[in-house]
C-alpha cells in the first residue's frame, strides 16, 4: 500500500505539470486584458506601465515558469513562515490578483471559511440523509417508502439549485421568517446567540444544496445496497440464523459502502470548488463568488490559480479514494 | 408414524408458489418425505425439478415475495417449522438445522474474514463469548480438515481455494451441533479430487457427529456413494422413494431409470452416444392434472394425461418407508 500511494504520488507530478501548463495558456489565450477594469480615462502610456509593473508584458512561458515557481516554492515557503516564524520565502513576489493586487491566496484564506463551513455541511448533511434513505429504500425495494425516496431523489435532481433555492426564500425567509434571506459573512460565533444566528443563516444554502447531494448519494447507496442484498452470502447469513438487523446493516451494507465511500470522497473537491450559484444567491462569500468575481474582471492569476488547486485536489482526492479502496475491501491489495 | 417415531424431520404435504408475472409457478407441489436420526437422504433430479426450492421452504430461506409456502407441515421434533414465527425460525436456522450451499466461491461474505464468519452463529445461537468462540472456530476448522487453523481464522475468503472455503461452510453449517445438515449440491462447484475430498470429509463427520443429512444433488454416482436413502424428485413432487441399493437394483419410474441410463460407463462400448432425456421439464403453472412426466415418458398412456398419480408403495411398508413410486404405468400394466 506505501509503495503504492508513493508510486501514486510520483506519477502525480508529471499530471499536475500537464495539467497546469493546459490551465495557464487556456486562461491566458482568452480575450480581455488586466487593465479592463481601469478606467478609460488613463492614458495609454501610463497602462503600459501599469500592465509592465503586473509582469504582465512578459511572454507567456516566462510567467508560466515564474507563476510555478511562485505557486510551488514561494506560496508554501510563505505558509511555513506564517506558522513557523521562520523567513524561508524573503522578500520573493507572492501570487497577486491583478484586480485587488493582494496575494491571490490571502484571498482564498478569507473565502474558504465560509465554502468549507457552508458548502461542507451541505455535504455531510447530504450523506447524511442519503445513507439511510438508500439503505432503507433497497431493503424494501418498491414499497412506499422507496416510491417516497424515488421521489425525492427526482427532485433533488431535476430541481435546479437557483430554483429551490429561490422557493426556500420564499417560504422560510419571506412567508414564515425563520431564516434571513442573506448570510452575513461577517458573524463571528463567540457565544450560543450567535451560533444559533449562524445555524439560522446556514439552514436555507445547506437545505438547499444537501438536497442536491441527498439525491445522487442516495441513489448509490440504494443501487448498491440492491446488488448486494441479492447475493449469495446475504442467504448463508440467513441461513446461519443470523437477525434481519445483522444481515442488512452488517453484511449487506459493509459491501455496499465500498463503491459509496469512493464516490463520496471523490465528491469532496466539489466543496472547495464551491457553489457558485448557491453562494451567489445566498450571498455566501466563498470561493465560488471569488472566481467568478475573478472572472469578471480579468483577474487571470485568480482564475489560474483556482483552477490548479481544484486540480490538485482532485488528483489529491482521486488517489485518497483508491487508498479507501484498497482500506475497504480485502480482495484488493496494490503491492 | 408407522416405524417412524425417530423421525428427526418429518416433511408432509409441502407446497410452495412463486407470484410472478406470468401468473402462479407451483414449485413445490405436495412434497413428503422425513429423515431419521443418523440418516443420509439423496435428493436427485435435474435441475428445475424442485429439490433446492423444497429444502429452502423448510427453513424460509426463500424470498418472500415471491416466494409463498402455501401449505404443508414441517415438523422438527415436536414443532412445525411453518407455525413458529419469524424469530424462532431463525433460532432455528443454524443452530438445529445447518446448510451448504453450492458455490463455495460466493457464499462467504468477501469483506468479512472467515474467523468472524464462523464465530457468528456460535455467538449468536449457543451464546459464547468471543473469546470461547474462537477457540471453538478453530476446533471446527481442524475438524474439516484445515490446518494451521488458529492463523487461518485471521484470512478473508479469497485467500482460500474452493474446497477450503467449501470446508468453511461445512464448518459453519455444524458449528452448533445441528440435528440436520442440508447440503444444496454442495459439491457441484467443485472439481472431481476436491469433490472426492468433501464427499470423504462428510462421510467422516457423519459417523463422528452423527447427524442427519440431506444431500441434494443431480450426480447419481454421488448418491450411490454416500446415501442411504434416495428420494427422485420432478415437476416439484417426489416421483420414487427406495433405499438405495434397491432404487439402483430396481428402479421403478421411467424418469428414474431413464436418469439411471444417462449415467456415463467408464467401461461401456465407447463409440456409444451418451444417453439422454429428451424435452424439458415442464414449469407448472397450475397444480398438475396430469403426471409431471407424460410428455417425456415413453411408457405414457391415456390416465397419465388425464390424473396426476399418487405414491404407492412398491412393497408391504407404507409409502415412505420401503421404495414406492408415483406412477401409473406398471409392469403388468404393460402386458395387459
Amino acid at each position: 500500500m506505501l509503495v503504492f500511494t508513493l508510486r501514486r504520488l510520483l506519477v502525480a507530478i508529471p499530471t499536475l505539470l500537464v495539467i497546469s501548463l493546459v490551465i495557464f495558456l487556456l486562461v491566458d489565450f482568452a480575450p480581455g486584458s488586466p487593465m479592463s477594469e481601469i478606467p478609460l480615462t488613463v492614458p495609454p502610456d501610463v497602462r503600459q506601465k501599469m500592465i509592465a509593473a503586473l509582469g504582465a508584458d512578459q511572454p507567456v512561458l516566462v510567467r508560466y515558469v515564474l507563476w510555478l515557481r511562485q505557486f510551488f516554492w514561494v506560496e508554501p515557503a510563505t505558509l511555513f513562515d506564517g506558522i513557523f516564524g521562520t523567513h524561508l520565502a524573503g522578500n520573493e513576489q507572492r501570487i497577486l490578483s491583478w484586480q485587488s493586487r493582494s496575494p491571490v491566496f490571502s484571498i482564498i484564506g478569507q473565502r474558504m471559511p465560509q465554502t468549507l463551513t457552508v458548502i461542507g455541511t451541505a455535504y455531510l448533511v447530504g450523506i447524511l440523509i442519503a445513507l439511510p434513505i438508500g439503505i432503507y429504500s433497497a431493503y424494501r425495494q418498491y414499497s412506499w417508502f422507496d416510491q417516497l425516496g424515488t421521489l425525492f431523489a427526482m427532485i433533488g435532481f431535476s430541481v435546479p439549485t437557483f430554483f429551490s433555492g429561490t422557493l426556500f426564500i420564499i417560504v422560510f425567509a419571506v412567508w414564515f421568517g425563520w431564516f434571513p434571506t442573506k448570510y452575513d459573512t461577517t458573524l463571528h460565533v463567540t457565544d450560543w446567540a450567535s451560533f444559533l444566528k449562524q445555524l439560522k443563516q446556514m439552514a436555507m444554502p445547506v437545505m438547499t444544496l444537501g438536497l442536491a447531494n441527498a439525491a445522487t448519494i442516495s441513489r448509490y447507496m440504494r443501487s448498491s445496497m440492491l446488488e448486494n442484498m441479492g447475493q449469495d452470502y446475504v442467504r448463508t447469513a440467513r441461513a446461519k440464523g443470523m437477525t434481519e438487523r445483522t444481515v442488512v446493516l452488517k453484511h449487506v451494507l459493509r459491501n455496499s459502502l465500498i463503491p459509496v465511500v469512493t464516490v463520496i470522497a471523490l465528491g469532496i473537491p466539489s466543496i472547495f470548488g464551491g457553489a457558485i450559484i448557491t453562494e451567489n444567491l445566498f450571498g455566501v462569500n466563498g470561493i465560488g463568488a471569488a472566481l467568478i468575481g475573478a472572472i469578471h474582471a480579468n483577474d487571470l492569476p485568480m482564475v489560474q490559480t483556482l483552477a490548479f488547486i481544484f486540480a490538485v485536489l482532485i488528483v489529491t482526492f482521486n488517489l485518497i479514494a483508491d487508498v479507501l479502496y484498497g482500506f475497504l475491501d480485502p480482495r484488493i491489495r496494490y503491492d | 408414524m408407522p416405524d417412524g417415531g425417530d423421525a428427526v424431520l418429518d416433511v408432509r404435504g409441502l407446497k410452495t408458489v412463486f407470484r410472478t408475472r406470468g401468473g402462479e409457478v407451483h414449485a413445490v407441489n405436495s412434497v413428503s418425505f422425513h429423515l431419521k436420526k443418523g440418516e443420509l437422504l439423496g435428493v436427485v433430479g435435474e435441475s428445475g425439478s424442485g429439490k433446492s426450492v423444497t429444502m429452502m421452504s423448510l427453513i424460509g430461506l426463500l424470498p418472500s415475495p415471491p416466494a409463498d409456502v402455501r401449505a404443508g407441515t414441517v415438523m422438527l421434533g415436536n414443532r412445525d417449522l411453518l407455525k413458529i414465527s419469524p424469530d424462532e425460525l431463525r433460532d432455528v436456522r443454524g443452530a438445529k438445522i445447518g446448510f451448504v450451499f453450492q458455490d463455495p466461491m460466493t457464499s462467504l461474505n468477501p469483506v468479512f474474514t472467515v474467523g468472524s464468519q464462523i464465530m457468528e452463529p456460535l455467538i449468536r445461537h449457543l451464546g459464547l463469548t468471543k473469546d470461547q468462540a474462537r477457540s471453538r472456530a478453530i476446533d471446527l476448522l481442524e475438524l474439516v480438515g484445515i490446518s494451521d487453523a488458529a492463523n487461518r481464522l485471521q484470512s478473508f475468503p479469497h485467500q482460500y481455494s474452493g474446497g477450503m472455503r467449501q470446508r468453511v461452510m461445512i464448518a459453519i453449517a455444524l458449528s452448533c451441533d445441528p440435528d440436520v445438515l442440508i447440503a444444496d449440491e454442495p459439491t457441484t462447484a467443485l472439481d472431481v479430487t476436491i469433490q472426492a475430498q468433501i464427499l470423504e470429509l462428510v462421510k467422516g463427520l457423519r459417523q463422528k457427529l452423527g447427524m442427519a443429512i440431506i444431500w441434494i444433488t443431480h450426480d447419481l454416482g454421488v448418491i450411490a456413494g454416500i446415501a442411504d436413502r434416495v428420494m427422485v424428485m420432478y415437476g416439484g413432487q417426489v416421483v420414487e422413494q427406495a433405499p438405495v441399493k434397491e432404487l439402483f437394483a430396481h428402479p421403478q419410474h421411467p424418469y428414474t431409470r431413464a436418469l439411471l441410463k444417462t449415467i456415463p460407463s467408464l467401461t461401456g462400448t465407447r463409440a456409444a452416444r451418451l444417453q439422454v432425456i429428451e424435452g424439458q421439464p415442464p414449469i407448472m403453472m397450475a397444480e398438475p392434472a396430469s403426471c409431471p412426466f407424460c410428455d417425456r415418458c415413453a411408457h405414457v398412456f391415456d390416465r397419465c394425461r388425464r390424473e396426476n398419480p399418487v405414491r404407492r408403495g412398491i412393497d408391504t411398508r407404507p409409502v415412505g418407508y420401503g421404495h414406492d413410486v408415483a406412477c401409473h404405468w406398471t409392469p403388468e400394466a404393460a402386458v395387459a
